[in-house]
């Protein structure tokens, strides 16, 4: 294959579009006539509703309708349950509008649709719900007591999932082991807060009967289907289109929100279009979160640092309804020994209802919160032996001789057993060694410390399964006209530069400039095989199908060159948007090759013209399209991963505790990431970086504060903090790049590789600076500067 | 029990009032609900949609655009406010050609937009921050600071960071 | 988040608005908007109507008197940033303006909207109360001077009358020969403070303190002087100890409770080491000063 383009840092064809203020989001999509809807929402956790009058709300001047659980007709049901698995049971989802009872503050109530959002707001304001409050219990470790009040009556302890997963034989390690190290380590929630809200536009043309849905999703295809099968209409009536989408991390890959199918039925019933257009406080207290877990996490190692086996139990706080499954929990316990051998594994998990907001994913989805719990206790495992935390780190991760390396019992979100392909985790290791400055360290802390200051030194690895399946398509067409490309796939972007690094690989199939290939993705009128964006796996299975599908393209192409030019096959080579005769000036045009493959064309224009100076492209005795031949230059093809595979990479940061105001401040902070081979460097680097922001944020500023009725304290931007430009530090990104064996590009996932580390490696670094006050363990996220001060005054008491 | 009506929408009641202003150096005149704020004029009424809205309390920034000159939050500006003033939005910004500004280059150049939802925000904070300074602070404290008030939740900083840089220098600026 | 529904009136002069805001009860003021607006679209404020007073003419000016600056109701945070005349006469005003929201927020909003609007954690608000400034109201009853530290009495809530219209802000200068300081600490650039602590100092011949104000904002329901810390600090060479003491007395005056920021333990902290750096920060100033 030519690698012209592949691994170059191509600029992003679809910038100038959105530097120009040209994108179209979904509220920017004009559709006349629309009307606006809101949403009527729980102020209670848990609550049980008597009574609901619309009638004030419906009598104001501009509002359409008001929908409550009575008036949606077969929308009335328990949402779908998207990822069964046998240790739920009797899974809980949401209504679409509450019936009798509510299970979170902002659960959806009511809908009104009016003239415009203003309106639609004053009569929601007008909709008097009669509540009768019911005790909650929101504390995670509470939620589970006998005491606590249940959520849902039919889950005694609010257990919704149980768990266990062993791999080997950890009883017989543990008998082994010469020490035993045990942490408990905390993660608090945390939301997306992608900078588009959600959003969704429907229309229903009553002449065609067809359905259009504009939908700020992770999964249009998903959605279509979803949509098609609840409001039972054939798949081909309903198209759902993710437009541009202002960044999605995890939230928009959820289906259905109740506003995802009460748009579009709104829509139908009224005759109008429908758009519902989410605001901040909204996506705060109506679009779901994740993070929270508790992990007890036990280390049995031998004296000089070899991990016989893990144990880990942990709480999984899911909210008030389970429709994502256990996906999360199971992400988090099949990386909770992380890039380390550690044979024998026991981790046993319970996802737990609180009545707050439902939990699905948020970039990591579960990794972060593992992360942190191995490596904080690798750290604490290394301080407990008198070892350095790199040195643990060496003894106990993998060794390249060692990949596939695959632990059995542990079963990972593809529904296969963890099975980790390739890497270099111990290079990692030294460079990142050497990067970070480790053996010149202590003399600088030291110096600081004379001086003062609290300077420390931290470090964590990471691995994360990418690329899930089932399977994502490809579909590629060179445009007789133009010769320009055409490129489909099922999945749709949210500012990853699909258009660009999908566009790359079929330019170098095709030897045709970047720019000329147009990809529309994410729209089901355009292709509609595929599955969604989630897990880091565009790159992998989107990009694979795509190249599988150039290559068919390409094939064709010289094929059908070949027999103009009337010369051999390998004698053909594409470059520069021509098919050329190698080492000769002799060529045509793949503008004029797709002409020709299409033998009903008449020579409407100069490419055509140029066509039909050769023998037409396909062979001339017998029909002009053989059988099994199609015409054009045209492919479908589609990848299926067969399993997972795992990118992995290790952070180190120098940091440094303020005095006075006890905030931490990064001084130095540096990555290594092996995301396999990289299409695109810049674009990687960009999901890096922006990665690591969301878990800078994570881990220093951002927390859902939840009071003890179940309100969400800070559901807007002044007191949810997420950070500006001044808060984010400079960080310096090393590639490694180990080609996954599993995959015809070599490619792994990066989506989420930023942010699993964080926390873990920026602990360890206070930890470190802080050690003399006490040896302060940093197991809990995020830290703030309360915290912090309650470390350094501990010392002063003392 | 019934709960839809069945009528054509009818407008809305609220008190409303004319107003006159400049955008993008056009002349301008509309009725507007004095509620209205100038976000919404400005991407429903006028149709122009690529000032953004992320938050509607002033923190986030996607909403900036230029007030006689001078950076401000539409989404913490009534319509009727901006009567009489001279509005420009980022559609005023690249060429009429399309040919883009020198920081929407550098954006592009040093990849500085993923999804492209705080872009435009971002750049007219910049922009007026260089249209209103002869000498920008291109230390990486000096940028982030000029940054500070527009969020993204994509790049984590660090390319625009560089674009501004960038710009600076291509303009003469640093 | 849209606003609720209200009438909105541009009246001419002041003798109309104070008129409007006599009759209509609920009516609010919107000078910039960059606090009331975000409160609307939270339809955490319910005005019946929105009287303007961006037509009234002269309330836009920046007055420097011989003992103090003037700030109109419609006079901007960036038109103070931008007064040279300010930075030379009453520096602390520019340090502290430096900490207020971001440059497009201080495009729109009003050094006098934020002192009405008179958040605990607010810079303009402080300043006030430290530089023992009043503001001047208006009304159909007549006109009144309210001196800063009767102005705020709790989180968001002045003693100004629903019927009363805030002209103008007056901040007294500060002794030409005095050194001032301003310190604050925010989770992010441009939140409101944590804790903010200003001072402004005069020395004696001997370099000792002859003349202190110090103000906290931040660290309790409303800006507050430091009066006992005040006392500690007039007539000490601020040694060690001095501003241990200082310190401690600090202490006393933080009664913000424990909310999802900041523990109260860690905002008496911080007010402390803020203190203690704004102390010495002033007194270099004003020891340049005297030197200069």
């Amino acid at each position: 294959m030519s690698t012209r383009t592949f691994g170059t840092r191509v600029k992003r064809n679809i910038d100038p579009k959105f530097l120009r203020g040209e994108g179209s989001y979904v509220d920017d999509i004009d559709l006349p006539g629309a009307l606006h809807a809101t949403f009527v929402r729980s102020p209670f956790a848990r609550a049980k509703i008597n009574k609901i009058d619309v009638q004030d709300a419906l009598n104001m001047e501009g509002v359409m309708a008001v929908y409550t659980c009575d008036n949606i007709g077969n929308l009335d049901i328990e949402l779908p349950l998207l990822i069964p698995h046998d240790c739920m049971k009797d899974a809980r989802t949401q209504r679409p509008l509450a019936r009798d009872d509510v299970y979170y503050v902002g659960q959806t109530v009511a809908m009104v649709v009016a003239i415009n959002r203003y309106v639609a707001e004053d009569a929601a304001l007008l909709i008097d719900v009669d509540y009768e409050p019911l005790p909650v219990e929101v504390d995670l470790e509470k939620a589970v007591q006998d005491s606590a009040p249940l959520v849902h009556p039919t889950h005694p302890n609010n257990i919704a999932a149980d768990l266990v997963q062993v791999s080997g034989d950890p009883d017989a390690a543990i008998l082994k082991a010469d020490h035993v190290t045990k942490i408990r380590v905390e993660v608090e929630r945390s939301t997306a807060a992608s900078m588009e809200t959600r959003s969704v536009a429907a229309r229903y043309d009553r002449v065609s009967g067809e359905l259009t849905v504009w939908d700020g999703t992770q999964a249009p295809l998903t959605v279509r289907g979803g949509l098609a099968s609840i409001f039972e209409m054939d798949e081909d009536k309903v198209r759902v289109i993710a437009p541009d989408v202002g960044g999605g991390f995890g939230q928009k890959v959820m289906f259905p929100y109740p506003d995802e199918l009460l748009v579009p039925m709104a829509a139908m019933e009224l005759g109008y279009p429908v758009k519902y257009i989410e605001d901040r406080r909204e996506n705060f207290i109506g679009s779901n979160q994740e993070r929270k877990q508790i992990h007890d996490i036990e280390l049995y190692a031998t004296k000089e640092g070899e991990v016989l086996a893990l144990k880990d139990f942990f709480l999984h706080d899911t909210g008030a309804f389970i429709p994502y499954g256990i996906a999360i929990a199971q992400v988090a316990s099949t990386s909770i020994a992380g890039p380390y051998k550690i044979p024998n594994i026991h981790v046993h998990f319970q996802a737990v209802y609180t009545p707050t907001i439902t939990i699905t994913p948020y970039r990591g989805c579960g990794r972060p919160q593992a992360c942190f719990a191995i490596e904080r206790a690798m750290d604490q495992l290394a301080d407990e032996l008198g070892i350095s935390r790199f040195e643990i780190r060496r003894k106990n991760l993998i060794t390249d001789d060692q990949f596939p390396y695959a632990r059995e019992g542990l079963m990972f979100a593809d529904g296969l057993r963890v099975s980790m392909d390739s890497g270099q985790y111990i290079r990692a290791l030294d460079m990142i060694e050497e990067k970070i400055g480790a053996k010149d360290f202590p003399k600088m802390q030291e110096q600081a410390r004379n001086e003062g200051k609290h300077l420390g030194l931290g470090l964590a690895f990471y691995v994360e399964g990418t690329g899930l399946g089932p399977y994502e398509g490809g579909h590629i067409k060179i445009h007789p006209i133009t010769g320009k490309v055409y490129v489909n796939t099922g999945l749709s972007g949210q500012g990853q530069g699909h258009d660009t690094v999908f566009a790359q690989i079929v330019a170098d199939q095709l030897g045709v400039k970047v720019e000329d290939v147009i990809l529309t993705e994410g729209d089901s009128g355009a292709f509609d095989w595929g599955v969604a964006t989630f897990a880091s796996r565009a790159a992998v299975v989107s990009g694979n199908a795509i190249h599988k599908t150039a290559k068919i393209v390409r094939k064709k192409t010289i094929v059908a060159a070949a027999n103009m030019l009337e010369v051999g096959e390998d004698e053909v080579e594409l470059r520069d948007g021509h098919a050329w005769v190698v080492n000769s000036n002799r060529c045509v045009s793949l503008a004029a090759v797709a002409t020709a493959t299409n033998p009903l064309r008449y020579a409407f224009n100069e490419a055509a013209k140029a066509a039909t100076q050769f023998a037409p492209a396909s062979k001339h005795d017998g029909p002009a399209l053989d059988e099994g031949q199609s015409p054009g230059l045209e492919a479908t093809d589609y990848y299926s991963p067969s399993c997972a595979t795992w990118a992995y990479g290790v952070h180190a940061a120098i940091v440094e505790v303020d005095d006075v105001t006890c905030s931490a401040k990064i001084v130095k902070y540096v990555l290594i990431h092996d995301c396999g081979n990289m299409i695109n460097p810049t674009i990687v680097e960009g999901q890096v970086m922006g990665g690591l922001a969301q878990g800078i944020a994570g881990t220093l500023y951002e927390k859902i504060e939840i009071d003890e009725d179940g309100n969400i304290a800070n559901a807007n931007f002044v007191d949810f903090l997420v950070p500006y430009a001044t808060e984010i530090p400079p960080v310096e990104i090393y590639h490694l790049e180990t080609p996954s064996p599993l995959n015809p590009l070599g490619v792994k996932g990066v989506g989420e590789a930023g942010c699993i580390a964080v926390g873990a490696t920026i602990a360890s670094g206070l930890a470190d600076a802080l050690e003399k006050f006490n040896k302060p363990k940093f197991l809990s996220l995020p830290i703030t500067p309360s915290m912090i001060f309650d470390v350094i005054s501990d010392e002063v008491k003392n | 029990m019934k709960t839809v009506k069945k009528l054509t929408p009818s407008k809305s009641t609220d008190p409303t009032r004319k107003i006159s202003l400049t955008v993008n150096g056009e002349a301008v005149e509309r009725e507007v609900s004095v509620r209205m704020l100038l976000s919404d004029f400005i991407r429903h009424e006028l149709g122009l949609t690529g000032t953004h809205v992320g938050c509607e309390h002033g923190i986030c920034g996607a909403c900036t655009i230029m007030v006689n000159g001078e950076s401000s939050r539409s989404c913490a500006i009534l319509a009727v406010q901006a009567d009489g003033m001279d509005l420009r939005t980022i559609e005023s910004v690249a060429d009429k050609d399309g040919c883009l500004h020198p920081i929407q280059q550098a954006f592009q150049d040093s990849h500085a937009l993923q999804c492209g939802y705080c872009t435009p925000g971002m750049i007219m904070n910049i922009l007026s921050e260089f249209e209103s300074n002869s000498k920008i602070d291109t230390s990486d404290e000096g940028i982030r600071e000029l940054l500070s008030g527009n969020l993204c939740r994509c790049t984590g900083y660090a390319n625009i960071v560089e674009a501004v840089r960038v710009a600076a220098e291509r303009m003469g600026k640093s | 988040m849209k606003p609720p529904v209200f009438d909105y009136l541009t009246p001419s002069s002041l003798t109309e608005a104070t008129k409007a805001v006599n009759e209509i009860p609920g009516a609010m003021i919107i000078a910039g908007g960059q606090s009331l607006i975000p409160a609307l679209n939270f339809k955490l404020a319910w005005p019946s109507a929105l009287i303007d007073i961006r037509n009234i003419p002269d309330l836009d000016k920046i007055q420097i008197n011989d003992d103090e600056i003037a700030v109109g109701a419609r006079v901007r945070h960036c038109d103070v940033e931008k007064d040279q005349r300010i930075g030379k006469l009453h520096p602390i005003i520019h340090k502290a303006m430096a900490y207020v929201a971001h440059s497009p927020i201080r495009n729109r909003g009003t050094v006098v909207g934020s002192i009405c609007h008179a958040d605990a954690a607010a810079e303009m608000p402080l300043i006030l109360v430290l530089t023992d400034g009043y503001v001047t109201a208006t009304s159909v009853d007549g006109n009144r001077t309210i001196a800063a530290h009767d102005f705020f009495k709790f989180h968001m809530t002045t003693t100004r009358h629903d019927n009363e219209i805030i002209q103008s802000a007056h901040f007294p200068l500060p002794n030409s020969m005095g050194g001032y300081s301003f310190q604050e600490f925010a989770r992010r650039s441009g939140d409101y403070a944590i804790a903010a602590i200003a001072c402004l100092m005069t020395l004696d011949n001997s370099g000792k303190v002859e003349e202190v104000k110090i103000a906290g904002c931040g660290i309790s329901q409303r800006p507050i002087r430091l009066n006992n810390v005040e006392q500690i600090v007039i007539g000490s060479n601020l040694t060690e100890n001095d501003l241990s003491q200082a310190m401690e007395a600090l202490g006393e005056s933080v009664t913000s409770p424990d909310d999802i920021h900041a523990t109260n333990k860690y905002r008496k902290h911080l007010a402390k080491k803020l203190l203690s750096k704004s102390l010495i920060e002033a007194k270099e100033r004003a020891q340049k000063r005297k030197l200069s």
